[in-house]
């Protein structure tokens, strides 16, 4: 041991018992092919052992290609950080972005002009409406979320990473679970719990990647220069700790076989009902808001070069929040066979709720104290901005919808999914866009963005379709509730179901084409990101001087 | 120690947990359970939760079939089964629903998005020929809507070779499928769905099932007519005429 150079390179543990466990899981998922009830669970059996097979190749491939010593933990006094699976993760979200985006944008079409269900299984609204929430909440979205907290939690801790293998097994093995789950949705294998469709053995490697993703996540943490944990790590750190207790939680189930992809929930009616708006609206708490958070309180501050607004108020907003948003769950449920007393607590509480959710946009906002002009000149930030105003719009809208007598009226009805998409293509999609922005040329060492022309074109053709968007769900939920409840002057109903889907045909064209103009947006970002990684110039080059003017003669 | 010092702030003291990473996720961990345990468990103790009701029995094995395609589908993306006690709602579709009526469902299918009408008690409402030609082609029956389509679904034969060992697993879970049933369910799904004579003991454990050509080919079985089967019996359980509401106030 006196004489590094000589140590022989040898396997670490962890890439010994990764091989061993995958050498199981190939052999285990051959066995379950051969005797699958399920062509659909036979085909998944065949994918768990070949991305088994690949995963053992390439740990020994990466055996073979590293030196014999670990990476060290920082070099020259600066930490060594691992942003290779970091990089890994964005793109995915780009990819993933695309593909959930196509989709939505299928099935608003699909609701315009049903012809285009082609009457194939695969293919229905009903196969295809998860295979887009999923897309976009948990690969793009949880791509972003990956991404993004193991960027900020390493330059915030500045420490190198935790684990060896454990960042690409949680990358690669997150990105597998949305490639079993999705092509699970299209062949039917599905829980039917909204936003938890996936089946037992999707959910059992979600829980193995999840775990990792806790672990790697604290490791960093303890690793940290720094002694105070910074405020966009509390929030990742409530992120990742609710969404496993959420997912064990509405998970529950027992397989009818280990050869059959199917299970049932343990709960049952109107308690299911409760654990599955439990769940349900803290995926969106905790998801989708929580863990986006934790990207505003790193990416504003830092592109708008200013200290955050108020830490107290950091602290303040934080507990709140997390404490506020579980009780939130029943206004999903109001008015059905769910006791009164848990409805009357869940819209208590979510009014409540708007007050932290405030807080956080108030935060937000004002760290642009003293540096609102470069919203002018920097359209990053202005979409970093605008994505915490439709934050707020969100937020105010949905206490609103939460108490019961709006409720009674919006339940049931696309001002639902107006309000979804406000939160979820303004908010979460915009400050995704401004941190993927910022990242890409971090992580690829650019000097600047290739073309911030560019990112101002999908500001504003994403903005636009954003209001075309929820506008036309605004108006056809309003209507539609209206005239579900509409009577005659005798005192009858005064429409037939259909006549209020006929209604809204309008309506569903003009949200298939918001949601047309949001995709281009992202394709835009897209083109613009790969030309950054592509073509700009690097961060460390030296600008060529510009060229001595010529007198004018 | 410092910590004790009188007048020192919950600001500074909140400074211990942001430099302690267990205690902060132990702070998150007390502060996001709080909610969850209070919604959450009284629903299984509380005994109003749950209405009395005696005639609600668990779905046939040719029953379960239908709601596992039902489910398979995402039906329940577009059709809730939940009528609400609003006035509009009642004369369109019925009675409201009852806790008791989704009580042996695994999971719930009460939806939350209504692309099309409520189902909760569409059961009876159509025959089964309207049923069958409205999977097939919806515009065929109602012009202007948007459902997808299902003709491939009353040419896709059903496999009732495994049902037991779904019965099996729902029993494990508290629904009460006694051993006999489960023993029998590839013969029940038969007499059900294949339109034959059913044996009186089908009828004993599964009262008021319907057993009649389903509009099927006679001795053989879809998933239409699984489905149909399912869709028939949804809100017929309850005798509204005798069931006393007062008795079971939430």
């Amino acid at each position: 041991m006196s004489d590094i150079s000589m140590r022989t390179k040898a396997m670490t543990l962890g890439e010994i018992g990764l091989i061993i466990v995958f050498i199981a899981l190939a052999c285990f998922s051959l066995l379950v092919a051969s005797k699958a009830y399920d062509p659909g669970y036979a085909f998944h059996a065949w994918l768990f052992a070949a991305a088994s097979c690949v995963a053992i190749f390439a740990i020994f491939n990466r055996y073979h290609d590293r030196p014999a010593e670990p990476p060290p933990q920082s070099i020259d006094g600066k930490p060594n950080y691992n942003f290779a699976p970091v990089k890994f993760m964005s793109l995915a979200a780009m990819f993933w972005g695309i593909a959930g985006f196509s989709v939505g944008l299928y099935l608003a079409c699909e609701m315009a002009f049903p012809v285009l269900n082609f009457d194939l299984p695969w293919i229905a609204f009903g196969r295809l409406r998860p295979l887009h929430t999923s897309a976009v909440i948990f690969a793009f979205g949880g791509n972003v979320l990956l991404a993004t907290s193991f960027y900020v939690v390493q330059r915030t801790c500045r420490a190198r990473l935790a684990g060896d293998l454990a960042p690409w097994f949680i990358a690669l093995g997150y990105n597998f679970f949305i490639v079993i789950a999705g092509t699970g949705y299209l062949l039917g294998i599905t829980h039917s719990k909204e936003y938890a469709e996936p089946e037992w053995y999707a959910d059992i490697l979600l829980v193995c990647v999840w775990v990792t993703y806790l672990l790697v996540f604290l490791g960093t943490l303890w690793k940290r220069a720094e002694p105070h944990i910074y405020v966009a790590n509390w929030f990742f750190l409530a992120f990742i700790v609710t969404i496993a207790v959420l997912v064990l939680g509405n998970n529950a189930s027992i397989p009818v076989s280990i050869y059959s992809p199917k299970s049932y929930i343990v709960w049952s009616g109107v308690q299911d009902a409760m654990i599955q708006w439990w769940y349900g609206h803290n995926a969106v708490g905790f998801f989708l808001t929580a863990g986006f958070l934790g990207i505003m309180y790193y990416f504003i501050p830092k592109r708008a070069n200013r200290p955050i607004y108020s830490y107290r108020l950091s602290i303040v907003h934080f507990w709140a929040l997390i404490f506020l948003y579980i009780w939130a769950g029943p206004h999903h449920l109001h008015y059905t066979a769910l006791p009164d007393w848990a409805q009357t607590l869940g819209m208590t509480f979510s009014i409540m709720l708007w007050m932290p959710s405030w807080g956080g946009m108030i935060n937000g906002l004002m760290t642009l104290s003293g540096a609102w002009d470069k919203l002018r000149t920097d359209p990053v930030l202005r979409m970093l901005v605008v994505s915490v105003a439709f934050y707020g719009m969100a937020t105010f809208e949905g206490p609103v919808m939460s108490i019961k007598s709006v409720n009674a009226l919006s339940h049931y009805t696309d001002w639902g999914i107006g309000h979804v998409h406000s939160g979820s293509l303004g908010w979460v999609g915009f400050v995704s866009f401004g941190a993927l922005y910022c990242l890409v040329p971090w992580l690829w060492n650019r000097r600047e963005l290739y073309s911030l022309k560019l990112v101002n074109w999908h500001f504003w053709i994403a903005t636009i379709g954003i209001v075309f968007y929820i506008t036309a769900m605004w108006v056809a939920g309003i209507m539609q509730g209206l005239m579900w409840r509409a009577y005659t002057s005798q005192g009858f109903l005064q429409y037939s179901f259909v006549e209020t889907t006929e209604a809204m045909h309008p309506m569903y064209i003009i949200r298939a084409l918001g949601g047309g103009m949001f995709l281009i947006g992202a394709v835009i970002m897209a083109y613009n990101l790969i030309m950054t990684i592509v073509a700009a110039p690097r961060a460390d080059e030296i600008a060529t001087p510009a060229p001595a003017l010529a007198p004018a003669e | 120690m410092t910590a004790s010092t009188p007048g020192r702030s919950l600001w500074q003291r909140h400074q211990i947990i942001e430099k302690n990473s267990i205690l902060l996720l132990i702070g998150i961990l007390i502060a996001v359970s709080i909610g969850g345990l209070v919604e959450v468990l009284p629903l299984f103790y509380l005994k109003s939760t749950i209405e009395k009701v005696d005639s609600i029995r668990p779905y046939s094995p040719l029953e379960l079939m239908g709601f596992n395609i039902y489910v398979r589908e995402g039906c329940y993306l577009c059709h809730s089964q939940m009528i609400r006690p609003l006035r509009d709602e009642v004369e369109r579709y019925g009675h409201y629903s009852l806790a008791a009526e989704s009580m042996y469902d695994h999971p719930f299918q009460w939806g939350s998005k209504r692309n099309g009408p409520d189902l909760a008690r569409v059961g009876g409402k159509y025959s089964d020929d309207w049923q069958r030609d409205h999977l097939r082609n919806p515009r065929a029956v109602v012009p202007a809507s948007i459902m997808p389509g299902y003709p491939w679904m009353e040419k896709k034969p059903l496999d009732p070779t495994h049902i037991g060992e779904h019965l099996a697993t729902l029993a494990l879970e508290g629904v009460p499928y006694t051993k006999d049933m489960i023993d029998d369910a590839v013969a029940d799904a038969w007499a059900q769905g294949s339109g034959d004579d059913a044996s009186p003991d089908f009828l004993k454990r599964y009262p008021k099932a319907i057993v009649r050509d389903l509009g099927g080919n006679k001795g053989q079985m879809t998933e239409a007519d699984a489905l149909i089967a399912y869709l028939q019996l949804l809100g017929t359980q309850v005798d509204f005429k005798i069931y006393d509401d007062k008795a079971n106030i939430r």
